[in-house]
């Protein structure tokens, strides 16, 4: 399993949940656990380049793949990534726990709609919960992502084409 | 005072690292870098029953499980948890073990914590603890309560834990002579504040250090550190409580203790490692205190004219199986209800009654949005016999602005009495109504108004330290914590202003006990107020003593000083100053230099002056302790407009248009307190018309997952537009009035009025549903 461009060992339990093996075996406790169920997205990770929940997969079945985590989009020493950036600018995050998620989600989302229309925002971000913002100012953060992201064609490179 | 960072839209320094994923959350901790042990509870399935054995020798015997601990484990295991807020009008208060070992009185009730190497094997061995229950009668609705066909508890006779009765002016007569009169019954059902982070908390115990380290999901460090310390006999500088980033709030964070607050640190010093225990979802719905169930009946009595002469009002309150939080909630529920209306004669009584249901302690809103919805609806109701218009019956009862101070007579929740300190209540109905704009077009669109008051910045105080180090920059501390009210940027604004200091000079600390120890909690939308102020008074404090120092050196009057971009300086005479590294260095008459200016702070360098080299009650450091204790609650108040659609066949609700005109006193960061009422009527609009905790007649909550407890997406929730107007204050220093509640408080009375015009049926009571409407819909066919 490659985690942030990193290579790592299978996961050793065969019935770990991808969330608490990046959490607590590889210690990328950016990606947050707010339901096990599937349903607030706080736990939002991209596998080959694709929002999933990453408590609803087997830490086993991402082997093989590409995972990125919140903490891979930006290095420490580097400016935010565009999403991150947007989400500061717009007061897009106040208790900071479905922050990640929300943020996984929308660099999804713009890489299949560089330019999303107020519906695709609502429909790209209607998979994570918020219970602080009311989800204006996320919507404005959107918004601005898609001004501050570099041209989709220069971009992340996936999902071009998808609809 | 200047007013520079005051007020102005700061972006927050919060932001970097919760959006780079390096935010601290309890879960993340890893202090010790050795693995903590994981745990999990048994928690009763009935809602009544009375235990007849545990065995959890299955378990203990599972390889990887480090210990269970029963009630029978426990040397505290007799003890009822504490009462946090007795009353005298609380006579038959009950608050609940840290684990059942007789009779478990809710669903969810905590009976045996596992602990082991890890939360799987925890899992797993809690599914081998036996318990052998002998099912009891269940009484779950507040009507059922008041009944009292079973009782939750054998020694409270008729379920009523307590019962009070206030009235202000003579509400019988008043009634008597009443031009018209109308009685009207309003249900509220519970709700749950649902943060994104559940619970959690870590603690560890150092043998050699002789001491306790708690991190906790908690709205109070300060107060679970001091009930620790009692707990198991330690000195309060051996117990050290944090709360790290807090994944939301909104009230059920508070309070003193949750079981796990205590078997955690108690596990960790028993078993000389690191422990943890993090909620899962599922258990949150039901381990974790709830609020909002009431039932009350109201009458009326009012002129032609649509102008209340009586009110009373005879309410029942679900408190769930225990009383810990006192009777907080009824007491506010009764102080509110008048809302911001002239009422001349007002009589109020409520019991408290217990349920065989999750205990309840406040929810963002906390009493208010219940009181404010049977106040809304009563004015609605007397709008529509009379033939008036819905903002002209509002308006012929408001208090006018030149009657505050306003006093109410009723009960508050500080101790004090009802009396609104500020506002101008018809300015923020007329300028909703401008703002909401004409009806828009076609068939079941209905318009909703709800104004009210919030009591908000109750006491007792809050501190703050404030220290200006030898770099130039500034640290400041203080007790509460925050769950994303950006405390670390609104606090260092408030310094900045008084340091003459740029807002990212000042690092501020909060909810870490080992940075400030004293201080009450984060809740009741205090934090602006008790903590901002007492922000104020430590930084003022600072100021004063930089301006001293410095003028000794300039060889000014300190009056003359000013502080200003990092310097203190002569008013008038920029050149004449020094940096205000350089006056922290010189506060701090030292021996050994250490560079960086220090040089100039020792025996034989500092400009000499008679006397020791600290003067009598002079203190080395700039730095200062200040604290806010409020004379009372200070009164923002707020009104909120929308139009609606309901779909008639689906029931669906479309929000058209929502507009909500606010005013918390001077605004300390306008772009937090939109998020603030943004946030807050977005759980409003949940709490309104998606999430119901769905109880069945054996007290199972039947919908305890996200998956049916409907929390709104983005696509359920409209744009909000919002005006603010600033009544400052005249109880505190800055001016400020709380905000954390206020987006909530009206938003069922503004949704419930909407949709009853909308569809032409009455609007009784919360939360609506597609289905609740559907059915009302049937009825009046």
């Amino acid at each position: 399993m490659k985690v942030n461009g990193v290579n790592h060992p299978s996961p050793a339990d065969a019935r770990r949940l991808l969330s608490d093996h990046l959490r607590h075996e590889l210690g990328l406790t950016g990606t947050h656990v707010g339901c096990e169920h599937g349903v607030c997205g706080c736990c939002t990770v991209l596998l080959d380049g694709a929002p999933v929940r990453s408590c609803l997969m087997l830490a086993v079945q991402a082997e093989g793949h590409d995972v990125t985590t919140i903490e891979g989009l930006a290095r420490d020493d580097q400016a935010l990534h565009p999403v991150q950036q947007a989400f500061h600018e717009c007061h897009g995050l106040q208790c900071g726990f479905c922050t990640p998620g929300f943020v996984m989600s929308v660099v999804g989302l713009l890489a299949q709609h560089p330019s999303p229309s107020p519906q695709q925002i609502d429909e790209g971000i209607a998979g994570n919960l918020c219970r602080c913002t009311g989800y204006a100012s996320i919507r404005r953060a959107v918004q601005r992502a898609a001004e501050l992201s570099p041209s989709p064609h220069r971009g992340e490179g996936r999902g071009e084409g998808e609809t | 005072m200047t007013t520079r960072w005051f007020g102005a839209p700061v972006q927050r320094v919060e932001d970097d690292r919760l959006l780079r994923g390096h935010g601290r959350f309890t879960d993340d901790i890893n202090e010790t870098g050795q693995r903590a042990l994981e745990c999990c509870f048994v928690r009763s399935a009935y809602a009544h029953a009375r235990i007849r054995s545990i065995d959890a020798s299955a378990a203990r015997e599972m390889p990887a499980v480090v210990a269970v601990y029963t009630a029978a484990d426990l040397p505290f295991g007799g003890l009822d948890l504490p009462l946090l807020i007795p009353h005298p009008n609380l006579t038959h208060g009950r608050t609940q073990r840290c684990l059942a070992s007789e009779i478990v009185r809710y669903a969810g009730e905590a009976v045996a914590f596992v602990v082991a190497t890890d939360r799987y094997v925890a899992e797993d061995a809690a599914e081998l603890v036996s318990i052998d229950y002998e099912p009891l009668p269940v009484v779950i609705t507040p009507e059922a309560a008041a009944r009292a066909d079973h009782l939750v508890h054998d020694d409270v006779p008729g379920n009523v834990a307590a019962e009070m009765l206030q009235e202000v002016g003579d509400v019988d007569a008043a009634m008597k002579s009443a031009a018209r009169r109308k009685q009207l019954r309003f249900r509220y059902e519970r709700g749950a504040a649902s943060p994104m982070e559940a619970r959690a908390v870590w603690a560890t115990w150092s043998a050699e250090e002789h001491k306790l380290t708690v991190y906790d999901s908690t709205q109070s460090p300060t107060s679970i550190r001091g009930g620790l310390a009692v707990l198991f006999g330690l000195p309060e500088s051996s117990v050290e409580v944090i709360a790290p980033d807090v994944g939301g709030g909104f009230g059920p964070k508070i309070m003193l203790f949750y079981p796990d607050e205590l078997l955690v640190p108690f596990a960790a010093m028993q078993l000389g490692r690191a422990v943890k225990w993090t909620e899962d979802r599922q258990e949150h719905f039901t381990a974790v205190n709830q609020e909002r169930g009431q039932v009350h009946e109201v009458e009326v009595g009012f002129d032609d004219d649509g102008r209340v002469v009586a009110l009373s009002d005879d309410f029942v309150h679900d408190g769930g199986a225990y009383t810990p939080y006192g009777i907080i909630l009824p007491i506010i529920t009764a102080g509110q209800v008048p809302g911001p209306y002239r009422i001349p004669n007002y009589r109020v009584r409520f019991r408290d009654v217990y349920t065989n249901a999750t205990p309840t302690s406040p929810y963002r809103g906390a009493g208010r949005p219940h009181a404010c919805f049977v106040m809304e609806r009563t004015l609605d109701s007397i709008a529509s016999e009379l033939g008036l218009d819905r903002a002209e019956v509002r308006r012929r009862n408001l208090i006018q602005p030149d009657q505050f101070p306003y006093e109410v007579g009723v009960a508050w929740q500080d101790g004090n009495t009802v009396v609104y300190d500020s506002g101008d209540y018809p300015r923020l109905l007329e300028r909703a109504l401008e703002m909401l704009g004409p009806k828009p077009a076609g068939d079941n669109v209905g318009m909703g108004l709800g104004i009210y008051v919030e009591g908000t910045g109750v006491g007792p105080y809050e501190g703050a330290h404030v220290q200006v180090l030898v770099s130039g920059k500034v640290v400041a501390a203080t007790g509460i914590p925050s769950q994303g009210q950006a405390h670390a940027t609104v606090w260092a604004q408030v310094v900045a202003d008084e340091l003459g200091v740029d807002v990212s000079d000042v690092e501020v600390s909060s909810g870490d006990t080992r940075r400030f120890s004293w201080g009450v909690g984060t809740f009741a939308s205090r934090g602006a107020v008790t903590a901002g102020n007492a922000m104020h008074v430590a930084a003022r404090m600072v100021a004063t003593r930089a301006k001293q120092i410095a003028a000794e050196q300039l060889e000014a009057n300190p009056d003359d000083l000013e502080l200003v971009g990092g310097r203190v300086r002569v008013k008038g005479s920029p050149d004449r100053g020094i940096p205000l590294a350089a006056v922290a260095v010189l506060s701090n008459p030292v021996r050994y230099a250490f560079g960086g200016g220090t040089e100039a702070a020792t025996q034989f360098a500092s400009k000499p002056r008679p006397g020791p080299p600290l003067h009598e009650g002079e203190q080395p450091g700039l730095e200062a302790t200040g604290y806010y204790s409020p004379p009372g609650s200070t009164w923002a108040s707020g009104c909120h407009a929308a139009y609606v659609r309901v779909e008639p066949k689906t029931f669906r609700l479309e929000i058209l248009k929502y507009v909500v005109v606010h005013d918390c006193g001077r605004v300390i960061n306008p772009l937090v307190l939109q998020g603030q009422i943004e946030g807050g009527v977005a759980q409003g609009i949940g709490g309104a018309f998606y999430e119901r905790l769905a109880y069945d007649a054996d007290g199972q909550l039947r919908n305890a997952s996200f998956m049916e407890f409907l929390i709104p997406y983005a696509t359920e929730i409209p744009p909000i537009e919002i005006d603010h107007f600033e009544t400052p204050s005249p109880l505190n220093p800055l001016g400020v009035k709380g905000a954390g509640e206020a987006g909530v408080i009206p938003v069922g009375a503004v949704i419930g009025s909407a949709i009853e015009e909308a569809l032409g049926v009455p609007i009784t009571e919360m939360p609506l549903s597609p289905l609740k409407l559907y059915e009302l819909s049937m009825l009046k066919k």
